[in-house]
């Protein structure tokens, strides 16, 4: 048992400091399947080197899509390890062999997460999602329902069920990303609007989009040249002036 | 025609439909042809080409072949006529005067013959009459005739009468008719003298009627000019008023308002759904807003520089600023000016008497103006009571340290002096200061101007930035001086969207390193804040995509997850930013996560500690470990004499000093502000098609940890009332269907139909390329044409000029034949009379 810190240091440099370099990487095994058993940002570290055991080494691990569904919780797109994580699920998630039940209650589950993301994981959480209906077109029916209910009261998806086949994910349908269609930031918005129309056949590649920072993003955004800049055409009294000024009803100027 | 001179084009593919000009050729006749008009036009010119003088035919319709040869004359004839009529005799000097021999009129003269001729006639023809041959020859046969007149003065009365006594009874009667025509004269004269007179006495009688006296009749002929009489010529005579715009009614001007807001309001609409996005890269000198914004404000500081001088129209602008409704009022306003203008005028020079050394060469305007500067404060002051209230007595204080500021201003170069200008002054001189700044360097009036007001953007942002950032923030002074900055940045869209991008840039890059080295940011200072804030009042924050809000979004929402809550002080600039965030989308009803992120955190961090269940908060915030608790309150009397307060801006930088109970006080503030912010994100945001899971984590929370009871009852209020809002939101769900998409049409091969402009080419490119083509075609076509007519031209010539040489070496030969033929018979008789001789 290591501290938290330890660790962290030790998971990150495993899969390419430590594990091409052992003559029985298995050794690792139980060292690893602890650590992702552990939760949280240690468990998605663990992940790689699990990941590097079960492809090259035959681990055979029990229920490990059901691990990683549960990994899932709002942290993932704030951690720093996000772009690693993200990376990995698609590597996992790229198989054409998975059940569609399993993939659509991944999309469910990472489309409702996305409602708590900031925008520069959403810019990746969404050509994301694309790539899993391009690979997995059974779980179109998320997008693309045409004989459903009219009108539903209560989201059939349940958020809170561990097992992702007993969440009733296909029953449901993406209102997340409808919802992100009117994101602030402009890109986000666009970007969610893609699901509206069928999808090309071609994958994004979001290999660039992992890695991508607010700063970066809001370094695009102040680049970018206007023809012309609006301006407000409401006369401004006072810096609390406006018309309902939230400002003016909780701050005083003193 | 003759078949022999008909030249067939044969084709060589016979193709439908098409229309050929060219299959049969005459050339016989088209040669005759060209050769026939060539001899009429290009032969002419080649004999009239080394001659100057032009034979002209100005005979009217000699070439007309429409007239017939009799009309023609006729029209000649008149012609002629009429350049005669009115035309006098020119060396008829005068008319009138009569010729005269012996005095007596020659044309008289000639008559009287005429008629003795006549009278003669009748007896004696074809010989002389005695009369007229003693009358023309005299002396001769005067006996004779003598004894004959008085035979005959017997016989007739008449016949005797010598040439004297005919001349005399001319002139006798002549004289009379002279002497009639006289007198008809004068009586005619007379007469009208008479009729005058009578006028006269009747005009006296009309004229008495008036109320003139009689005596006064010279004086009627020049009448004193009636009052009335002068008006009406004046009038006359007057410019005519020209038709200006009709001054609107309140309601044309409600109206027109109205209308220009709505047509605002649209443009915000179609920025908001992002629309014109790409009709913008098409066109990009679209109309937006901001243009009729920018004229408008142009508009207005016109108006202001021209009333520089009178100063009082100075304070109508302000006072339009000031008040909202004041554009209706307007022409009331307009009426009461003169009044006040009157009333300042006479203030005004009451102040120069007060202070009559103040400044020698600029004096009366400047003073009127500084008069209208110190009203225009007092306005500011009163408007809010009393707006109609115009004339006010000044604070005499006030006026005399109104004084000491300079009227005009060079426009700072540096920051530095841009501070020093307005260090040490009140709020209401550094606005004046302001004022005169941009008025006396309005871009209209010099050059480089522009640059100069656009830096001063910047020097004014700088330095709000610095009054947020002192110990004791200068809030107020702020809120003032945001009005030159929109004024400012009306002007200069592109100078003022640079100088804030500016800004934040640094303001982020400051974030990113202090994340980079410490890991972790804090939130920074009020001045960012206010800048923020500033931002929201400049420019719409409903767009779609603007180039200065959209990175101030992605600027706030990476405060709001990246930076650190540790203090109370942080939780406040959070919840600004989350007011600011609310406020950017309060028109767009967008979407922000972090918003309710963070407020999730703050209701997290006013529950005392326990196991977190059924929520998971984010980043900043942490489920466990410390900087929690920071809102929570445990002390019964502070919960008890808990207030709603505003929350001071100002206690973001000074919190220490304040007691425990005050920080209490502050953090049921803020949870109130909290609550009142989530029950706004809730109306925000209840279209969203998944509002209840967004709202979900903060529901649990308010309903299963929040201490309801414990919280005073206005807490409880704010409470309820946001956890209503949250509540009866109906649950709705409709399955996503994609939108169709269009059906790929299926290959066909109907033909493509091209109209068919020029045949044998190419029909590729647009309709204009295609015209392009054709033109071009068309002019070649033209050249060639040209070129063989020139040609053909020279060929005609050639011919004319050998067919002249031949002419004259023929008639040379045929001359030279005819000399050396006349030489031989010469020679031949010559010889042959030799012979001749040598026979004999």
């Amino acid at each position: 048992q290591l501290p938290t810190g330890l660790y962290k240091k030790v998971l990150v440099i495993l899969h390419d400091s430590v594990l091409p370099y052992m003559n029985e990487p298995t050794l690792m095994m139980d060292f690893l399947t602890v650590a992702y058993g552990i939760g949280g940002a240690i468990s998605l570290l663990a992940l790689n080197g699990l990941f590097i055991l079960i492809h090259q080494h035959n681990l055979e691990y029990p229920d490990f899509y059901k691990k990683l569904y549960s990994l899932l919780d709002p942290s993932i797109y704030h951690v720093k390890y996000r772009a690693r994580f993200f990376h990995l699920t698609d590597l996992f998630l790229s198989s054409s062999h998975l059940p569609a039940y399993l993939v659509a209650a991944f999309i469910k589950r990472l489309a409702r997460l996305a409602l708590t993301a900031p925008p520069e994981a959403l810019l990746m959480i969404i050509p994301f999602l694309c790539n899993l209906f391009r690979r997995h077109p059974a779980c179109r029916v998320l997008v693309h329902r045409p004989g459903g209910p009219a009108d539903m009261s209560e989201d059939p998806y349940i958020m809170e069920e561990e097992e992702p086949s007993k969440s009733r994910a296909l029953e449901s349908s993406l209102w997340e990303i409808q919802s992100l269609q009117s994101h602030y930031h402009p890109d986000v918005a666009k970007a969610a609007a893609v699901l509206n129309q069928s999808l090309s056949e071609m994958e994004d590649d979001i290999s660039g989009l992992l890695e991508l920072s607010a700063y970066e993003l809001f370094d695009k955004e102040v680049k970018k040249k206007a023809a012309d800049v609006p301006l407000e055409f409401e006369q401004v009294r006072g810096l609390f002036g406006k018309k309902n000024d939230i400002f003016a009803e909780h701050f005083s100027l003193d | 025609s003759n078949p022999f001179e008909v030249k067939v084009n044969r084709q060589k593919f016979d193709i439908l439909g098409r229309k050929t000009k060219n299959d049969v050729g005459l050339p016989g006749v088209s040669r005759s042809k060209a050769i026939k008009k060539r001899n009429q036009t290009l032969l002419k010119e080649y004999k009239e080409r080394e001659k100057t003088n032009v034979f002209k035919d100005k005979r009217f319709g000699e070439y007309n072949t429409k007239i017939t040869p009799e009309e023609k004359m006729i029209r000649r004839f008149t012609l002629e006529r009429q350049q005669n009529y009115g035309k006098k005799n020119i060396y008829n000097l005068n008319e009138d005067e009569e010729l005269t021999h012996y005095g007596q009129s020659l044309a008289e003269i000639e008559k009287l013959n005429d008629i003795v001729d006549s009278d003669s006639d009748t007896e004696e023809r074809g010989t002389l009459s005695a009369e007229l041959t003693a009358a023309h020859f005299g002396g001769g046969g005067g006996l004779l005739r003598k004894k004959a007149s008085s035979e005959q003065q017997d016989e007739e009365e008449e016949k005797p009468k010598s040439r004297k006594e005919l001349i005399e009874e001319m002139i006798a009667k002549s004289k009379q008719e002279k002497q009639e025509r006289q007198t008809r004269r004068e009586s005619a004269l007379e007469l009208t003298e008479k009729l005058d007179k009578d006028w006269k006495e009747i005009q006296t009688l009309i004229a008495r009627k008036t109320p003139k006296s009689e005596r006064k009749d010279k004086e009627v002929e020049k009448p004193k000019p009636d009052e009335y009489d002068m008006i009406v010529r004046e009038l006359g005579f007057e410019m005519k008023a020209k038709p200006s715009e009709r001054l609107k009614t309140e309601e044309q001007l409600a109206k027109e308002e109205q209308a220009r807001l709505q047509k605002l309001e649209a443009d915000r609409l179609r920025r908001m759904h992002g629309i014109d996005e790409e009709a913008n890269k098409k066109k990009p000198s679209h109309v937006s807003a901001d243009d009729l914004a920018d004229g408008f404000i142009l508009d207005k500081d016109d108006r202001r520089l021209l009333s520089y001088k009178d100063g009082k129209i100075n304070i109508e602008n302000e006072e339009e600023k000031e008040g909202e409704e004041e554009e209706d009022e307007e022409g009331e306003e307009e009426d009461n000016e003169n009044e006040e203008e009157s009333q300042e005028d006479s203030e005004s020079e009451d102040e120069e008497d007060d202070a009559a050394d103040n400044h020698s060469d600029l004096e009366s305007d400047l003073e009127s103006e500084e008069e209208a500067a110190g009203n225009k404060e007092e306005k500011k002051h009163k408007a809010n009571e009393n707006e109609s209230q115009n004339a006010e007595k000044l604070d005499p204080k006030r006026e005399a340290a109104k004084s000491e500021l300079p009227y005009t201003f060079a426009v700072p170069e540096s920051y530095e002096t841009f501070k020093s200008l307005l260090a040490g002054r009140t709020t209401e001189q550094q606005l004046i200061i302001l004022e005169r700044i941009q008025k006396c360097n309005h871009p209209s009036l010099a050059v480089g101007n522009k640059a100069k007001l656009e830096k001063l953007f910047g020097f004014l942002l700088e330095y709000i930035g610095e009054l947020a950032t002192l110990d004791l923030p200068e809030l107020r002074t702020i809120d003032k001086l945001v009005l030159p900055l929109y004024n400012l940045c009306q002007m200069f869209p592109e100078a003022a969207s640079d100088s804030i991008k500016f800004i934040l840039r640094d303001a982020a890059h400051d974030l990113e390193e202090v994340i980079e080295v410490k890991g972790r940011a804090t939130f920074p200072g009020l001045d960012t804040l206010i800048y923020l804030k500033i931002v929201s009042l400049l420019f719409p924050t409903s767009d779609f995509w603007h180039p200065v809000v959209t990175p101030a979004f992605m600027y706030m929402s990476q405060l709001l997850t990246k930076c650190r809550i540790t203090t109370l002080q942080d939780v406040i600039k959070g919840l600004f930013i989350c007011c600011l965030f609310l406020e950017y989308v309060s028109l767009s009803r967008r979407f922000v996560p972090e918003l309710i992120n963070f407020l999730l955190g703050v209701l997290h961090i006013s529950l005392p500690k326990n196991k977190v269940q059924g929520y998971t908060v984010v980043h900043p915030f942490t489920p466990v470990g410390k900087n929690l608790e920071l809102l929570l309150v445990c002390e019964k009397e502070d919960l008890k004499s808990w207030e709603k307060q505003n929350v001071p801006l100002s206690i973001v930088t000074r919190l220490k000093e304040s007691s425990r109970t005050e920080i209490n006080h502050t953090r049921l503030s803020c949870l109130a502000l909290c609550f009142d912010l989530i029950k706004k994100c809730a109306s925000l945001y209840e279209s969203l098609p998944s509002f209840h899971e967004i709202m979900h984590p903060v529901r649990i929370l308010l309903t299963q940890h929040v201490p309801v009871n414990e919280y005073p009852e206005k807490m409880q209020e704010w409470y309820h009332s946001a956890l209503k809002e949250l509540e009866n939101k109906v649950k709705h769900y409709t399955p996503l269907i994609c939108e169709k998409k269009k059906p790929v049409p299926l290959k066909q091969y109907t033909p493509k139909i091209v109209k068919v402009l020029d045949f044998g080419r190419k029909q590729a490119g647009s309709k204009k390329e295609q015209e392009r083509k054709q033109l071009i075609q068309r002019h070649k076509r033209e050249l060639k044409g040209a070129i063989r007519e020139i040609r053909k031209d020279n060929q005609f010539l050639a011919r004319m000029q050998l067919s002249e040489i031949m002419e004259r070496d023929s008639a040379r030969k045929r001359k030279v034949k005819e000399l050396l033929g006349s030489l031989a018979t010469q020679e031949g008789e010559w010889k042959a009379m030799k012979r001749k001789k040598w026979k004999n």
